[in-house]
């Protein structure tokens, strides 16, 4: 991986509100990158549906923010951390239509649908964390 | 926090979504228009979203299962004025709005209740 890093936020994820916020800083830094309509819409919803999933599955965490760049494209990169329960069957929970809260089972596997790529890194019992990026069309 | 105001259009309920909805917001929006269903027997609702740039799985959950609960209650539901990105967006996240009434915006939504919205 051989990106560099224009930019770089952290945001704490430590009451339901923060997923309204979240989701505000990571459509402002869209539309500051010019990302179109649709693919700021896109990372804006992802972004809510991932902060979700750390409040409800975990009470809390965090979301890093960053603008990303690999030689000529440009992109936006948002990792959420959190400690909470972890998830035993990661490949799953990518295929949707798994939940185990309140949801319907598509914050994952709808939020990678929604974006170029997402990666799940996860422990029961130690946390997760979920890294998505998303590059601007030409 | 602000509570969304549900307005009377003779016999039809009209919310106007024009804030971001929380999920605190999105369900005491939806009970409070059950309540308004019951209380001025409503024959149709109306729930207008062309203002909401953003509706994740958790809010389109929220009108799909308000559409099915009027519905339960003997009243139609039409969610209008989705927006481009929302309907992509809801659609390539595998989410299916199903058992929902849309239109395209108010004037069609109101005239699928059967009421005309006419130039005088």
């Amino acid at each position: 991986m051989a990106e560099d890093v224009l930019s770089r936020e952290e945001l704490p994820i430590a009451r339901e509100d923060d997923v309204v916020f979240v989701r505000r800083r990571v459509r402002a830094i869209a539309s500051e990158q010019k990302l179109d309509s649709f693919a700021t819409a896109a990372v804006t919803t992802a972004t809510s549906e991932l902060t979700r999933n750390v409040w409800v599955h975990a009470r809390g965490g965090t979301a890093v923010i960053e603008q990303i760049r690999e030689g000529a494209r440009v992109g936006m990169r948002v990792t959420f951390r959190d400690s909470g329960p972890g998830i035993a069957d990661v490949e799953r929970v990518l295929r949707g239509g798994f939940s185990t809260a309140r949801s319907m089972g598509l914050g994952l596997s709808g939020s990678r649908r929604l974006v170029d790529a997402l990666t799940v890194e996860s422990e029961v019992g130690k946390g997760t964390t979920v890294t998505f990026v998303k590059w601007k069309a030409f | 926090m602000s509570a969304i105001p549900i307005l009377r259009l003779g016999h039809v309920l009209l919310v106007n979504v024009n804030v971001e909805l929380d999920d605190e917001i999105a369900t005491r929006m939806q009970n409070d228009v059950l309540l308004a269903i019951e209380r001025w027997e409503a024959e149709g609702l109306v729930i207008d979203i062309s203002g909401l740039e953003v509706v994740d799985s958790y809010v389109a959950r929220i009108l799909a299962e308000t559409g099915q609960m009027t519905k339960l209650m003997g009243t139609r539901c039409v969610v209008c004025g989705m927006r481009p990105e929302v309907a992509a967006t809801l659609t390539r996240m595998g989410y299916q709005m199903s058992g929902v009434m849309t239109a395209l915006n108010l004037a069609d939504g109101l005239s699928l209740l059967g009421y005309k919205l006419e130039r005088v």
